[in-house]
C-alpha cells in the first residue's frame, strides 16, 4: 500500500504541533520517564516504539493529561501549556484511543460518546452527527446500540469516532490493531492516512513492527524510560527496529519447518461444547490431529472460542464423549486436568496472573500447583516438599532467564514478561509430550517472546505435539508448522504454514472459511513474516 | 371511610418508608457504591425527626432535621469509604450498628412521650372527592415526596447529562476518570443523596407511620430497602413496584391473620420476605437484564492512579 507516499515528501517542512521537552515521571523509586524529548509535526504518523516497561504508556498518559509529569515542559503549537487533565487535552485538540478500551459497556454508543464531549449538545443531534462522521471516515456505527452487545472491532470504532467528533489535531493510538483482523487493520490504516492528509497528526504505539514500517513517517524509540533513537521506519527493517528497541540483536526464532511428523498425540474428533454464558462461545464439531514433532498454530480474533478450546483440551471443562478427545493415545474427554498432566500433557492458560499463577503465592508454591502429581515428588505423604519445590523454582529461573529482584518472590511482583517466562518454563521443565498454550507471548517484549517461541519449537523438534493458540499472526507464522483458524467456535482444517497467506487467514477469521476453501488464491508474497 | 380505603391507606403508609430509602440507595448503587448502612441512617433520621418535632412542636422541622441527620451519617460513610478507602461492606455494617446504638442513646428520653403527627395536606376540591380524595389527595408531604423522587430520579438518571455521568461512574470508574470526571465527587454526592432519602424514610416512621419513638423502630426496613434495589435491578420504576408489593403483602397478611386463616402466624409474617425472595430469584434469572442494569463497579473502591 503506498497511499501515503505523497505524505512523506516534505515531512520535515511541516510545522511542529507538539514538543515535549525533558519529561520526567517518577513513581516512588522508579523513573518511568527520564528526560524524554518528543516532537510531533502536523499531518505526521509518528510511531512510538519500545519494549514493555520502556515508558511509552507513561509518556502518552502525560501528553493526554491522565498523569502529571514530575518535571519537563510541553509546548503546543509553539506555546508552553500545562495539560492538567484529559479534558484540558481534549480542549487543545488531543484525542486518545486506549489499548484497553475506556468504554462503558452498560451504556449505548451515543451515551458513550456524549460523555467524552463538552456538554451542550442534544442527544438526538449528536446521534445524527455520529452517523455522519462515522460514514465519512468509513467507520459506520449505530448510535443506539448497547456497547456490551458489540464486538471489539466495532468498540474500537466507537473510540475513534469519539475522538474524531472533537476534530483533533493529534490522535494518540495505543496498540490499535491488536484486536483486528488483517482486513480490519487495512481499513483502519486507510482512515489514518486520510486523517494525516487532512493535517491531523497521529502518535501510533504498536508492537507490530511490520505495520509501523508500512504506515509511519517517523519513529521515536524508547528504552528504560529514555529516548534512545529516532528514525524513518520506512528506511528500516523490522529486525533493525527491534534491535533499537531491545538494545541488542533479538535472537531470531529458527523453526526450519520440517514437515516430518510422528504419531498423533492430540486427537480431537468432532468436539462440541455449549456456551457457558451469554458471553461465552459454543464450540462446534472441532476435529484436529496434532502429531509428535509439530507445532499447530490456531489463529483467530479474541473471543471466538480460544478459551473454550483450551479448556476442553486441558480438562478445565469436560466434554460429553470420553473418546472425542485423545491425548497420547488415551481417551481423555472426561479426564480431570491432573490425570491429563500425568499422561504427559502440559497446559499454559492465557491469563498468567490469577489463572496460570496465584498472585499472592511465592513462585515455589506456584510450582507445586501444577507439578504436585506429575511424578516430581513434590508431595511426600500429603506434606509439601518445600526444598524440592524451591530447587525446581531455581532451576526454572536459570533455564528460562526469569528476572526477579530477590529470590522466590510472590508471583504478582514479577513483570508480565518475566512471569510468562516462569509460567511457560514451569511446564517446559517437565519435558511434556503434549503442550497446549494460549497466547504464549501476550504483552511480552520482543526478547522474552523470542525465547519462549524458540523453546516451544525446540520442544516440538524433540518429539512433542504442540498447539499454540494466538491472536498474533506474526507469532503464528514464526512458530507454526500448520495453521488453523478459529472463527465463532468453528475450526478450519489446518494447512501447512507456507500455504497460508495473511489474506486467507483474514478471510477465515471473518468466518468465510470452510465452504469455499478450494477457491484459495495463489499468493506467496505475504507468508514470509 | 370504608374498609377498602383504610386498606389502601395502610398499604401506602407501609410502603412509603421503603420507597424513600430504596430510591436513595438506588442512586448510591448506580454510582458504584454499596452502602449497607441504610438501616442505621434511617433510624438516626427517625430519632432526629421525633426529637426536633417534639421539642419545637413542628413536624416539618422534624423532617428537615431527619434529612440533615441522614446526610451527616452518609458523610461519615463517604469519608471512610471514598476518601480513606475503607471497605464498603464492613463500613456499611458498622454504620448500621452505630446508628442503632446512637439513636437508642439519643432517644432514651423520648420513650413514651407523645409524638407529633405529620399533617395530611388538604387540597381544596380534590381532597373532598370521594375515594380518590382520601387516597390520592389527602396524603402527607412525604408520600408525595416519595413519588416525586421516583419520577425525578428516573428523569435524572436517564434524561440528564449528570445522570449519564453518574451511571458511567458506576459502570466503569477507571474510564470515567480517564475522561476527566471526578469519580469521588460524583460518588460522594450520590452517597449524600442516599443519606438524605434514608433520613426522610426514618422521619416518615416516627412522624407518620407510628408518631412515637420506639428503640429499633426501623425493624429491618433498611435491609428490605437494600433488597428492593436489587429486586428492581436498579430501575426506579421497579423500585416503586417492589416497595408497594412488599408493603401490600405485609398489610394483607395482617388482614389474613385477623380473618383467622388456618396458617401459622409465623409463616404469615414471613410472607413479605418470601414474596420478595421469590420475585428476586425470578428476576435474577434474566441474565441479560441483570447484566445491563447492574452497576459493574458496585462496591469496588476507586484509587486514582495520578
Amino acid at each position: 500500500m503506498d497511499v501515503h507516499s505523497q505524505n512523506v515528501i516534505g515531512a520535515k517542512a511541516r510545522p511542529e504541533l507538539i514538543r515535549a521537552s525533558g519529561i520526567t515521571k517518577r513513581f516512588g523509586e522508579i523513573l518511568a520517564n527520564d528526560g524524554v524529548d518528543l516532537t510531533i509535526r502536523e499531518g505526521e504518523i509518528h510511531a512510538l516504539l519500545g519494549e514493555n516497561g520502556a515508558g511509552k504508556s507513561t509518556l502518552v498518559k502525560i501528553l493526554y493529561g491522565a498523569l502529571e509529569q514530575t518535571s519537563g515542559t510541553i509546548a503546543w503549537k509553539g506555546k508552553e501549556v500545562s495539560i492538567s487533565n484529559p479534558a484540558a487535552a481534549r480542549k487543545l485538540g488531543i484525542g486518545m484511543v486506549f489499548q484497553h478500551f475506556s468504554l462503558f459497556e452498560a451504556l449505548t454508543v451515543v451515551e458513550n460518546i456524549a460523555l467524552a464531549l463538552p456538554k451542550g449538545e442534544k442527544m438526538a443531534d449528536l446521534a445524527e452527527r455520529i452517523v455522519e462522521v462515522s460514514n465519512r471516515y468509513g467507520l459506520p456505527l449505530d448510535p443506539k446500540a448497547l456497547v456490551a452487545d458489540l464486538p471489539v472491532g466495532i468498540r474500537q470504532r466507537i473510540e475513534i469516532v469519539r475522538c474524531l467528533l472533537q476534530e483533533p489535531s493529534l490522535l494518540i493510538m495505543d496498540e490499535p490493531t491488536s484486536v483486528l483482523t488483517p482486513q480490519e487493520a487495512d481499513e483502519l490504516f486507510k482512515t489514518l492516512f486520510r486523517l494525516a492528509d487532512e493535517g491531523c497528526a497521529i502518535l501510533y504505539i504498536s508492537h507490530r513492527l511490520e505495520e509501523v514500517k508500512r504506515i509511519c513517517h517517523h519513529a521515536t524509540i524508547m528504552r528504560h524510560g529514555r529516548v534512545v533513537s529516532e528514525c524513518d521506519p520506512t528506511k528500516e527493517t523490522p529486525a533493525t527496529l527491534a534491535r533499537m528497541m531491545v538494545g541488542e540483536d533479538v535472537h531470531a526464532v529458527k523453526s526450519d519447518h520440517t514437515g516430518a511428523v510422528g504419531d498423533v498425540l492430540i486427537h480431537l474428533d468432532n468436539v462440541s461444547l455449549e456456551a457457558d454464558s451469554t458471553f461465552g462461545v459454543a464450540l462446534k464439531n472441532i476435529s484436529l490431529d496434532v502429531h509428535a514433532g509439530e507445532v499447530v498454530g490456531i489463529a483467530g480474533i479474541a473471543a471466538n472460542g480460544q478459551s473454550e478450546l483450551f479448556d476442553v483440551i486441558s480438562g478445565e471443562r469436560l466434554v460429553h464423549e470420553n473418546k472425542s478427545i485423545q491425548l497420547l493415545g488415551s481417551e481423555a474427554g472426561r479426564m480431570k486436568i491432573n490425570e491429563r498432566r500425568r499422561l504427559g500433557a502440559a497446559f499454559v492458560p492465557e491469563e498468567r496472573l490469577g489463572h496460570g499463577a496465584v498472585p499472592g503465592l511465592v513462585l515455589s508454591d506456584n510450582v507445586v500447583l501444577t507439578r504436585h502429581s506429575t511424578g516430581d515428588h513434590l508431595i511426600k505423604k500429603t506434606v509439601v516438599n518445600k526444598s524440592g519445590a524451591e530447587n525446581m523454582e531455581k532451576r526454572i529461573k536459570v533455564s528460562y532467564d526469569v528476572r526477579m529482584s530477590h529470590d522466590n518472590p510472590e508471583a504478582r511482583s514479577l513483570s508480565g514478561g518475566n512471569l510468562q517466562k516462569f509460567v511457560v518454563g514451569r511446564e517446559l521443565d517437565r519435558n511434556p509430550k503434549v503442550m497446549v498454550i494460549n497466547q504464549p507471548t501476550w504483552g511480552v517484549d520482543a526478547g522474552a517472546a523470542a525465547l519462549i517461541r524458540q523453546a516451544l519449537i525446540n520442544l516440538a523438534r524433540n518429539g512433542a505435539a504442540i498447539v499454540v493458540i494466538s491472536q498474533d499472526l506474526d507469532e503464528i507464522y514464526e512458530v507454526a508448522d500448520r495453521i488453523a483458524v478459529l472463527s465463532r467456535g468453528e475450526l478450519s482444517a489446518p494447512e501447512p504454514a507456507q500455504n497460508m497467506t495473511r489474506e486467507r487467514i483474514g478471510m477465515l477469521m471473518a468466518g468465510m472459511g470452510e465452504a469455499n476453501s478450494n477457491q484459495q488464491e495463489v499468493q506467496h508474497d505475504a507468508t514470509g513474516a | 371511610m370504608n374498609g377498602f380505603e383504610a386498606l389502601v391507606l395502610t398499604i401506602i403508609t407501609a410502603s412509603t418508608p421503603l420507597l424513600l430509602a430504596a430510591i436513595g440507595e438506588l442512586v448510591v448503587e448506580r454510582s458504584g457504591v454499596l452502602n449497607l448502612g441504610v438501616e442505621g441512617m434511617m433510624i438516626v433520621g427517625a430519632v432526629a425527626a421525633f426529637g426536633v418535632a417534639h421539642v419545637t412542636g413542628s413536624p416539618l422541622l422534624g423532617v428537615v432535621a431527619a434529612l440533615f441527620a441522614g446526610v451527616a451519617m452518609s458523610v461519615l460513610f463517604g469519608v471512610l469509604t471514598l476518601n480513606l478507602m475503607a471497605n464498603q461492606v464492613a463500613t456499611g455494617l458498622a454504620l448500621t450498628i452505630l446508628g442503632l446504638g446512637l439513636s437508642g442513646m439519643i432517644g432514651e428520653g423520648f420513650i413514651g412521650e407523645p409524638g407529633q403527627r405529620l399533617a395530611a395536606l388538604h387540597i381544596p376540591v380534590l381532597s373532598d372527592l370521594p375515594l380518590v380524595g382520601s387516597i390520592v389527595f389527602s396524603q402527607d408531604i412525604l408520600v408525595y415526596a416519595s413519588i416525586a423522587l421516583v419520577i425525578g430520579t428516573y428523569h435524572f438518571l436517564f434524561r440528564t447529562r449528570s445522570g449519564l455521568i453518574l451511571r458511567a461512574v458506576g459502570d466503569n470508574h477507571t474510564s470515567a476518570h480517564a475522561l476527566g470526571y471526578s469519580v469521588i465527587k460524583v460518588r460522594f454526592l450520590a452517597v449524600m443523596f442516599g443519606g438524605a432519602c434514608a433520613g426522610l424514610a426514618g422521619a416518615y416512621l416516627s412522624l407518620a407511620y407510628t408518631p412515637q419513638w420506639v428503640e429499633g423502630m426501623t425493624a429491618g426496613r433498611g435491609w428490605i430497602a437494600l433488597a428492593l434495589v436489587v429486586f428492581a435491578s436498579w430501575r426506579p420504576n421497579r423500585v416503586l413496584i417492589g416497595a408497594y408489593l412488599f408493603g401490600a403483602v405485609s398489610i394483607l397478611q395482617f388482614h389474613a391473620q385477623a380473618a383467622g386463616i388456618g396458617v401459622p402466624s409465623q409463616l404469615m409474617s414471613a410472607m413479605p420476605y418470601l414474596a420478595t425472595i421469590i420475585v428476586l430469584i425470578i428476576i435474577s434469572r434474566n441474565v441479560t437484564l441483570t447484566k445491563t442494569n447492574t452497576p459493574a463497579c458496585l462496591g469496588k473502591a476507586f484509587v486514582p492512579d495520578r
